[in-house]
C-alpha cells in the first residue's frame, strides 16, 4: 500500500509536467501526434524507472556521508558530486539503452529513436532523481517513485497529444496559434489534475 | 408593430452584408435579428439537412431543460435563507433586507421564498450574462464570428453551480476566465475541449477558496454556518457518516438542503434529463455510463469500508442525491463539445467520470465534492478515448477489407 501510494502520488498529485512544470520542452514539442507522444512517454517511463533506482543505489553506496565505509573510508562525504554523477548516470543509461534497443528490438528503437538522445538532458528525468534525493527514498521506494514519475509524464503527454489532435479544428486568434494555445491547454489540464490533489488512499 | 420591426431589420440587412457600410458589425446584427425573429437562412447543402434541428434549437432545448432546476434554485435559496432567518428571528440588512421587508419573510410562503431566492440568483445571473456577453461581443466583432446561443446555456449553467453568497466581482472574473481562456482562445463554441461553465467554476473554486467552500457560504444569511450534507460527512469522523446529515433522503432528492443554488434538486435534474433524452439532445450513453461508473465504484468502496475509513460506507442511494451529482450528470458531462464524440468513447468517458466522482468524494479529504473536477478530468481524456476508438476501428476495417 505504501508503494502504491508513492506511485499514485507521483502520477496524479506530483505530476512532473502538470504540477511542477518540469520537462516542458519535450512535453510541448512532441505532443502534436498521439503516436509520437506514446513513443516519448514510453521512453521517459523506461528511463525514469531505470535511472531513479540506479542513482539511489549510487547515492547510498558511494556518495552519502559514511557510504564509503565498505572501502575503509567512513569519513568521506561525496554528496557535492551528486549533480555531476546523476547526469552522467542518465547519459550512460541512455547510451546503453540505445545500443541495446538498436541491437535487439529495432522496431522499438525506430519509434523511440529520436527521443532517446533528447532525453539525456531532460529536466523531468533529472528532476525525478533530485526529488528522490530530497525525499530520502530507499531503494524500493525510489523504484516505485521512478516508475510513477514516468507514468505521470506518459499520461500527461499522451492526453495533451489527444487534445492537440482535436485542436486541429480550433481557430485561435493569430498570436496564439501553435505553442501559445498549447500553453493554455497545458494550464487547463493542470487545473483539471488539481482535483486529485490531497487524495489519501 | 412586430411586423414593422421585422421589415425594418430586413430593410437594413444590406448595410451589414458583405461590402455594406457596417459589414464589421454583421455578427451583432445577426444576433439581434435571429434572437427576435426566426432566421431567414436554411441549410446550404440539401443532403445533410436530415432534420429541422439546428444549433439554436439544441441550445434552446437545454435551456428549457434547465428551467426546473432554475425554479428550484430560486425557491430553495429563498427557503433556506427564510427558514434560517425565521429561526434566528432576525431581519436581513442591506438592500435585499429592504425589499424583503415589503414582502415579508415567511419560509412557508412560495412568493416570499421565490422572491428572496431571486434577490440572490438574479444579480449573479445578470453579472454572468453581462460580463460574458461583453467578451463574446468583443471576440465576435473582432474575428467576424456569428453569435452563438451556446453562451446562453453557459451563462445559465454557471450561476446554478455557484453558492448564493458569492461576491459578484468573483463571478465576473470567473466567467471572464471561462469564456476567454476555455473557449474563445480556441476559436469559439465547438472548438474548445473543456466545458466553459465548469472551467469558470473551477477557476473561482481554486482562486477564491474562502468564498467557494466551507460551511458559511451555502445559506444566504450573514454569518450563519450551515454545512452541505457532503461537507458535514467529510469533516466528521463519526463511524456512521450518514448520521451526520440532518436532511432526510426525500428532502435531499427534492433538493431542500443547503448547497450550490441549482444543483441540490435531483428531481428537477431528472425532469431536465427526461427532456434532453426524449429530444435526443444529450447522449444517453454518457448518462448511463457515468451512473454505472458511480454505482460500481460505490459498491466497491462499500466492501472496503472499515473503522478508519468511515466515508467508504456511504451507500449509493445517498451519493446519487447529494451534491452536484445529478446536475453534473445531466447537464455538464453531456456537453456535446467537450465530451467524447464516438459511441464507445462516450461509454469510457462516462465510466471514468463516475469512478472519479466517487473516488474524490470518499477518498480525498481535501474536497468534499468531486463532480466538477471529475468532469474536467473527463474532458481532458475525452479526445484520447476518441483517438483510440478510431484507431481500433481503422485496424478492424483494415483486417476485414485490407
Amino acid at each position: 500500500m505504501h508503494y502504491l501510494d508513492i506511485i499514485y502520488r507521483s502520477v496524479f498529485i506530483e505530476n512532473l509536467p502538470l504540477a511542477f512544470f518540469l520537462g516542458m520542452c519535450t512535453f510541448l514539442a512532441i505532443s502534436k501526434k498521439v503516436q509520437a507522444a506514446i513513443g516519448l512517454g514510453l521512453a521517459v517511463l523506461v528511463l525514469t524507472s531505470i535511472t531513479v533506482p540506479l542513482n539511489n543505489f549510487i547515492l547510498a553506496t558511494m556518495l552519502e556521508p559514511g557510504a564509503l565505509a565498505w572501502l575503509g573510508a567512513p569519513n568521506v562525504d561525496l554528496t557535492f558530486l551528486g549533480l555531476l554523477i546523476y547526469i552522467a548516470t542518465i547519459a550512460t543509461v541512455v547510451q546503453i539503452l540505445e545500443m541495446v534497443l538498436d541491437r535487439f528490438v529495432p522496431t522499438l528503437y525506430n519509434t523511440l529513436g529520436i527521443f532517446l538522445p533528447l532525453l539525456t538532458v531532460n529536466c523531468a528525468i533529472l528532476g525525478a532523481t533530485l526529488f528522490m534525493v530530497e525525499r530520502d527514498y530507499n531503494f524500493t521506494e525510489s523504484a516505485a517513485y521512478g516508475f510513477g514519475a514516468g507514468l505521470g509524464f506518459f499520461l500527461a503527454v499522451v492526453a495533451l497529444a489527444g487534445i492537440r489532435e482535436r485542436m486541429e479544428y480550433a481557430d485561435p486568434p493569430g498570436g496564439l496559434r501553435g505553442l501559445g494555445l498549447t500553453f493554455v491547454t497545458a494550464g487547463l489540464m493542470a487545473v483539471a489534475f488539481m482535483g486529485l490533489a490531497g487524495m489519501d488512499l | 408593430m412586430l411586423k414593422k420591426l421585422d421589415k425594418y431589420f430586413l430593410d437594413i440587412k444590406p448595410l451589414f452584408d458583405k461590402g455594406g457600410k457596417f459589414e464589421r458589425w454583421y455578427p451583432l446584427y445577426e444576433a439581434t435579428d435571429s434572437f427576435l425573429f426566426s432566421t431567414t437562412k436554411s441549410a446550404p447543402i440539401a443532403p445533410h439537412s436530415r432534420d429541422a434541428i439546428d444549433y439554436k434549437r439544441i441550445m434552446i432545448t437545454v435551456i428549457i431543460a434547465l428551467i426546473p432546476c432554475t425554479v428550484m434554485a430560486l425557491w430553495n435559496t429563498g427557503y433556506q435563507a427564510n427558514s434560517a432567518l425565521a429561526d434566528l428571528g432576525a431581519v436581513p440588512d442591506g438592500w435585499r433586507g429592504a425589499v424583503m421587508q415589503i414582502i415579508g419573510i415567511n419560509p412557508s410562503s412560495l412568493i416570499s421564498n421565490m422572491m428572496h431566492g431571486a434577490l440572490y440568483f438574479m444579480p449573479i445571473y445578470i453579472v454572468t450574462v453581462v460580463v460574458g456577453s461583453i467578451w463574446e461581443t468583443l471576440f465576435n466583432l473582432l474575428r467576424g464570428h456569428e453569435f452563438s446561443e451556446a453562451f446562453l446555456v453557459t451563462s445559465l449553467l454557471l450561476p446554478l453551480t455557484l453558492p448564493p453568497t458569492i461576491p459578484l466581482w468573483q463571478v465576473a472574473v470567473g466567467v471572464s476566465f471561462g469564456v476567454v481562456l476555455a473557449k474563445e482562445v480556441f476559436g469559439g463554441v465547438g472548438r474548445n475541449f473543456m466545458n466553459p461553465a465548469l472551467s469558470s467554476r473551477a477557476f473561482i473554486y481554486f482562486a477564491y477558496p474562502a468564498q467557494m467552500s466551507g460551511d458559511s457560504i451555502w445559506t444566504a444569511v450573514d454569518g450563519l454556518s450551515s454545512a452541505t450534507p457532503l461537507t458535514a460527512m467529510v469533516s466528521s469522523s463519526a463511524p456512521n457518516p450518514i448520521s451526520q446529515i440532518d436532511v432526510s433522503w426525500g428532502n435531499a432528492f427534492l433538493g431542500v438542503m443547503p448547497g450550490s443554488m441549482g444543483e441540490t434538486s435531483t428531481l428537477a435534474c431528472l425532469f431536465g434529463a427526461g427532456l434532453l433524452l426524449i429530444t435526443g439532445v444529450a447522449s444517453w450513453r454518457i448518462m448511463a455510463a457515468m451512473l454505472l461508473g458511480a454505482v460500481v465504484t460505490t459498491l466497491l468502496f462499500n466492501t472496503m469500508a472499515d473503522a478508519s475509513h468511515p466515508l467508504y460506507s456511504i451507500p449509493i442511494h445517498w451519493h446519487l442525491v447529494l451534491g452536484g451529482f445529478a446536475f453534473g450528470l445531466v447537464f455538464m458531462a453531456t456537453d456535446p463539445v467537450s465530451a467524447a464524440h464516438t459511441k464507445t468513447g462516450q461509454w469510457m468517458y462516462g465510466l471514468l467520470i463516475g469512478f472519479i466522482v466517487i473516488l474524490i468524494r470518499v477518498a480525498n479529504p481535501a474536497y468534499p465534492e468531486g463532480v466538477m473536477l471529475a468532469i474536467l478530468l473527463g474532458n481532458v481524456f475525452a479526445p484520447l478515448f476518441d483517438y483510440f476508438v478510431l484507431r481500433a476501428n481503422v485496424r478492424r476495417r483494415v483486417l476485414r477489407h485490407g
